[in-house]
């Protein structure tokens, strides 16, 4: 077997997983890591941990809005509304 | 006594639900016509993550928050000529990136990263010398989402994400937390996309750990 189709470890599957998401791999690369996916319960387990935590951040959203931060900005809306 | 807890007002989850379920077009409307709700509707949706974007681009908080302030007032002026070709999202961030260049603290910013460097995303410890798991993860994904509102998971993936260097923190607030495309974050910040892809891996990857230190510590 040669050095370009060996299997990936799972230290180097963790790597490949944001290209794998963003459909950026090489095919061979693609190939190399679902072939390790479908035999290494870890690996899948890291892929699914790094989705449900892509779902989690658009979900929680950014922090809340200080109070103060807010009634400065609805004071610039007062003054700018008319201007559109 | 101190009046006001930071992240800790009652019934905030619930406020910040029903706000998630009016859609940015409806709220544009509303503006429209001097509607003071929407506006406030959309500065707590938006404004945080603007003053994250900013701060990539200028060199200190104050000058991040006065962007992202001159941001909403040209919203306010320009609201009308939104014709809506692109989603308000990508007008909105359009909008800071220009002001935050104009703003000019710090022209676009050259980011290096060495490819052959070798950063880790999972601690080492993890693995055996052969580079097979010592410790493997187990997914997590029906327990995270049971737990969307619980205040730990809320505050251990925002404060992993207040806490990522840049230009990481712009990166995902962009692409994770508002969910624009990889295309369009490396537009709005000038990389290349592969260079978008590997400051998000990284991120992502303190994201990862936050919330797995969270589960791993008990959530039930």
């Amino acid at each position: 077997m040669s050095l370009l189709t060996r299997d990936v470890s799972c230290r180097e599957a963790v790597e490949l997983v944001t290209d794998f998401l963003e459909d950026a791999l090489s095919a061979r690369d693609r190939r190399r890591l679902e072939r390790h996916l479908a035999k290494c319960d870890g690996c899948a387990g890291y892929l699914e941990q790094v989705r449900a935590v892509v779902v989690a951040t658009g979900a929680v959203g950014p922090e809340d809005l200080e109070p103060a931060t807010l009634q400065g900005l609805v004071e610039l809306f007062e003054q700018y509304k008319g201007d559109s | 006594m101190c009046p006001r807890e930071p992240g800790r007002e009652d019934g905030k989850s619930g406020a910040r639900k029903y706000a998630a379920t009016v859609d940015d077009g409806v709220l544009l409307e509303k503006l429209l016509v001097g509607d003071q709700d929407a506006f406030r509707l959309l500065v707590s949706r938006y404004h945080n993550s603007l003053v994250r974007v900013a701060r990539y681009h200028v060199d200190s908080d104050a000058a991040a928050e006065d962007v992202a302030q001159d941001t909403w007032v040209a919203v306010l002026r320009g609201v009308h000529k939104f014709e809506g070709r692109s989603s308000f999202k990508t007008w909105l961030f359009k909008i800071l990136v220009n002001r935050s260049r104009t703003a000019g603290s710090r022209d676009r910013r050259q980011v290096s990263l060495d490819p052959t460097s070798v950063e880790p995303t999972v601690a080492p410890s993890r693995f055996d010398g052969a580079g097979a798991w010592t410790d493997p993860p187990t997914p997590f994904d029906d327990l995270v989402s049971a737990h969307l509102d619980d205040e730990v998971v809320v505050r251990a993936i925002r404060d992993a994400v207040r806490e990522l260097p840049e230009p990481q923190q712009a990166v995902v607030t962009l692409r994770d937390v508002e969910g624009l495309s990889t295309y369009e974050v490396s537009a709005l910040l000038g990389l290349t996309d592969g260079n978008v892809r590997v400051i998000l891996h990284r991120g992502r990857a303190k994201v990862r750990a936050a919330l797995e230190g969270v589960v791993r510590g008990g959530l039930t």
